[in-house]
């Protein structure tokens, strides 16, 4: 007789965790055009997500010789059709292609370090600011729409245990935006406006909590997010438009070669321990 | 080296090939441009015409004059009081000259109406005229002015639209003018902060009907505000704007507001400028409206009973921008009309684009689609655009287009971007308050801005040649209009810039460039001629043209249309479609003269 007691739950569906980040941008993408028709044109969208296929598929296959999956594709080539404004075709393709290919040249002990849509957003704001901009203004005006995009957004990283990363920039956000207001003199509400805008849910919901760019540490994560909101206090400080794609381009990356090094340092520490412990308890038998 | 190490190294070299993009886009970019020629007649060799700035001599010494408004906007001013420098040009006293009014938007500050003396000089008589201080508290400040025969007696009748009351001035057979705001009911419309007006016949009784663009909503008086929620409530898609009005002639002096039966009160968009054509040769002129905040609006007429909004349908309604102006012109010679919009550009924080819709292939008999192609014709980046204009400025028979820009220039390197940039991305109820606003405190906001001229290639590319041939203007211009002023066959600018001084461009063309100019006068139609369609036909192409009751940004230009031909030996023929319906054909007429045409009496 079988004992039930040892037997495995049922799993029921699981949703593959690798799909969420697509589905929950598809969805707030057609949520946003449905209400307010907020993309230029679906052929730029089209064109960027065309161009981050293709990219990561040559290049991945260039360099590890097989094919992978394209979620993290789709999600970058998708964050550059939404993110990047402009009356050219071309800014989305190159938008689109550096941010994937900047994933196979600037790797840090084989793996990226830069958000990918991160650096191709920040990239084309350096390099083609006479042709492309960025979204940096609010979806229609329906307070309700925002809402449901925070909620289905915040839910969503709940499930997958990034909330507190949203949690601790937005509340950092909110503190700094205050010192701001004390030190330009203008409005509060002036300083957080932006947040209202989806520009900052795309970058909240998204781009920061990218699992493949953040440190592995709840903890961590939490200091990361405090960290990137204060270093774009001063990017505003500075009048940078775009100051969030700035502090998590400088932040992202350093945090994570931080992460590394302090894991490479614990290490040693503990491979150093059994030693010294052994030394330690010979020392006190004699 | 290894296979994965050969393939690092390639994708490399391909990743800093794709950050040389831009540069080396931007290097091709300044390989192709126009060079500064030292001489004029260089200039004029090489493009066809030299504009020489001539204000000085002409005596035009206007200097516009903005609002000074409400103490709780003074944060803010330069932004909200950034309108109000018109010009719009008629020939008031038929002379034969063309004469030129501006607007003035400070109380107490005049209106100014420049007559034209003919040898090359003008003086201002709009005190002696009686249209000259109109701008008050009781009735608000000039936004700008256009020039109809309302009661088709043959002269020139004069509306400012303002931030306060409608002003009609009727022209007094060329020896001065009486306000007949009250007695038209113009004056009994309201409050409304106008930013726009047109003249057209919209139902084809002969009679010249207005169109009134409204920009903030009425409810707002700047100089006693209620509260500051007076600002847009979405930076792309704002549902506060003022409403805007169809005041129907009545033919004995009165009109009518007929607006919400002819269908044009179904939205509140912010709109700035408004051009009228027949755009789909229903034989009844259509509107079209660029909105500040929101979607450019195609009204199509529908034979004369009311408007429909086609705007989408026609593909013109998806994309929200900042329309700043419109403006009808057949830039490929192929009979139809593009439409121009101005847009705003600023490198790195906006980048809309200027919008040059034209008909696409699914254009046909009354059905219109357009698409917008001014990437490709390379007309695109007119940075904080206003008054964008068609003038064939050398004469070649193909369209050139010249857009004022520059929004708010104060202290040098100094920018408000940012600031507006934080509290645009904001939520309704925060940019809605004007205190919730940083302050501008002198600082430039997309000012010292040039003023764009593209030339015509005549297959659909255009190229800056500002610099080049003299015309590069980098005051906050917002108005632009043409006219011959010198009587010399070729079309003379004038910009009229935001709290600066006008500027008027005397034309040189080339002189083997062939020209024709008609002069029209309706009989059944209304006397100004006002949506007459004229169709010139010469060397196997075609140019339409429209009559218009002002267009642009806050501009008329002068009524003659003035056709250039290149090196034509000859017109084939001229076809007018009166706004009546008759069809005129003048053959072969006579080169480089200006024709006078009556409209027959009898139809045709």
């Amino acid at each position: 007789m079988i004992n039930q007691a040892t037997l495995p739950k049922p799993a029921g569906f699981q949703f593959p965790k690798a799909l969420i980040g697509p589905l929950l941008i598809s969805a707030t993408l057609l949520a946003a055009h449905i209400s307010f028709g907020i993309l230029d044109s679906w052929q730029k969208l089209m064109l960027a997500i065309g161009v981050s296929f293709l990219v990561e598929a040559v290049l991945h296959y260039l360099m590890f010789g097989n094919t992978r999956n394209m979620s993290s594709a789709y999600v970058s080539g998708i964050s550059a059709g939404i993110l990047i404004r402009s009356p050219f075709f071309w800014p989305f393709a190159l938008c689109a292609a550096i941010s994937i290919a900047s994933k196979y040249v600037l790797r840090y002990k084989g793996r990226h370090i830069w958000n990918p849509t991160n650096f191709g957003i920040v990239m084309i704001l350096l390099i083609a600011s006479d042709s492309a901009a960025v979204l940096s203004i609010q979806w229609g005006n329906n307070m309700w729409a925002m809402f449901v995009i925070w909620i289905v957004g915040f839910i969503t990283l709940y499930k997958v245990k990034k909330f507190h990363i949203s949690a601790v920039y937005l509340l950092s956000f909110i503190f700094f935006g205050y010192i701001r207001s004390l030190i330009t003199g203008d409005a509060f509400i002036a300083e957080i406006a932006v947040a209202t805008g989806p520009m900052y849910q795309l970058f909240v919901l998204f781009m920061m909590t990218d699992p493949k760019t953040t440190v592995k540490s709840v903890r961590g994560q939490m200091f990361v997010a405090f960290l990137i909101a204060f270093v774009e206090l001063f990017f505003r400080l500075g009048e940078a438009v775009f100051a969030p794609f700035y502090a998590l381009f400088i932040v992202g990356p350093l945090a994570l070669i931080v992460e590394d090094q302090w894991n490479e340092w614990k290490k040693r520490k503990t491979e150093a321990m059994p030693a010294n412990a052994t030394s330690g308890a010979i020392n006190a038998a004699e | 080296m290894t296979r994965q190490k050969k393939a690092q190294l390639g994708i490399s070299i391909f990743f800093i090939g794709l950050l040389l993009i831009p540069f080396s886009m931007r290097y091709l970019d300044a390989l192709r441009a126009p060079g500064i020629l030292e001489e004029k007649a260089e200039v004029i060799e090489r493009f066809g015409f030299y504009l020489e700035n001539i204000t000085e001599e002409t005596g035009i010494n206007f200097v516009h004059q903005r609002a000074r408004l409400d103490s709780r906007l003074e944060h803010i001013l330069p932004q909200i009081s950034s309108v109000g420098a018109s010009v719009a040009v008629s020939d008031f006293n038929k002379n034969g000259f063309p004469d030129i009014y501006f607007t003035n938007s400070d109380f107490g500050a005049p209106n100014a109406l420049y007559m034209n003396l003919g040898d090359g000089t003008f003086i201002d008589v709009a005190a002696e005229m009686g249209i000259a201080d109109i701008n008050n508290e009781e009735t608000g400040v000039s936004m700008g002015a256009i020039w109809g025969d309302i009661n088709n007696n043959g002269f020139e009748d004069l509306l400012v639209y303002k931030w306060g009351r409608l002003a009609l001035f009727r022209n007094d057979f060329g020896s001065g003018f009486t306000d007949i705001s009250k007695e038209s009911g113009l004056y009994d419309a309201g409050w409304m902060n106008a930013n726009t007006a047109v003249w057209l016949d919209y139902n084809g009784n002969g009679y010249l009907d207005l169109f009134v663009g409204g920009y903030f909503h009425e409810s707002v008086n700047f100089w006693n505000l209620e509260h500051t929620r007076i600002m847009p409530d979405s930076y792309e898609y704002a549902t506060n704007g003022g409403r805007n009005y169809l005041f129907e002639n009545q033919g004995d002096g009165t009109f009518m507001d007929v607006s919400e039966q002819v269908g044009l009160l179904q939205t509140r968009r912010w709109t700035l400028a408004a051009a009228a054509a027949d755009l789909n040769g229903s034989g009844f002129p259509d509107l079209v409206l660029a909105n500040d905040y929101g979607v450019d609006e195609l009204f199509l007429n529908e034979n004369g009973t009311g408007f429909r909004n086609a705007s989408t349908e026609a593909g013109m309604g998806q994309i929200p921008k900042s329309g700043m102006s419109v403006a009808f012109g057949d830039i490929l010679n192929r009979g139809q009309f593009a439409i121009y919009i101005t847009n705003i550009s600023e490198p790195a924080v906006l980048m809309q684009g200027n919008n040059l819709w034209t008909p696409s292939r699914r254009s046909g008999g009354e059905l219109l689609h357009f698409r917008n192609i001014a990437v490709s014709a390379g007309v695109d980046i007119g940075e904080w655009g206003y008054g964008g204009r068609f003038v064939d400025f050398n004469n070649n028979g193909h369209l050139d287009l010249y857009v004022a820009n520059g929004y708010v220039s104060d202290e040098p390197d100094t920018d408000y971007w940012y600031d507006y940039a934080k509290v645009v991305g904001g939520n309704r109820n925060i940019i809605m308050e004007a205190a919730n606003w940083p302050s501008m405190n002198g600082r430039t906001f997309s000012g010292y801005q040039t003023n764009k001229l593209w030339v015509n290639d005549g297959a659909g590319r255009f190229r800056e040649v500002a610099a080049s041939v003299g015309a590069a203007l980098n005051l906050d211009s917002r108005a632009v209009a043409y006219a011959d002023l010198f009587g010399t066959g070729s079309l003379d600018l004038i910009v009229a810039s935001q709290n600066q001084p006008v500027v008027v461009y005397r034309n040189h063309v080339k002189p083997e460039n062939q020209w024709i100019a008609l002069s029209l006068e309706g009989s059944i139609s209304n006397n100004s001629a006002i949506g007459a369609i004229i169709e010139t036909h010469w060397n196997g192409q075609v140019q339409k043209r429209a009559v218009h009751g002002g267009d642009a940004f806050s501009s008329q230009s002068m009524r003659n249309v003035h056709i250039g031909l290149g090196d034509a030996a000859k017109v084939d023929q001229i076809v007018i479609r009166w706004p009546s319906g008759q069809v005129q054909i003048l053959e072969a007429p006579a080169l480089n003269q200006l024709h006078h045409i009556t409209e027959p009496e009898e139809i045709l």
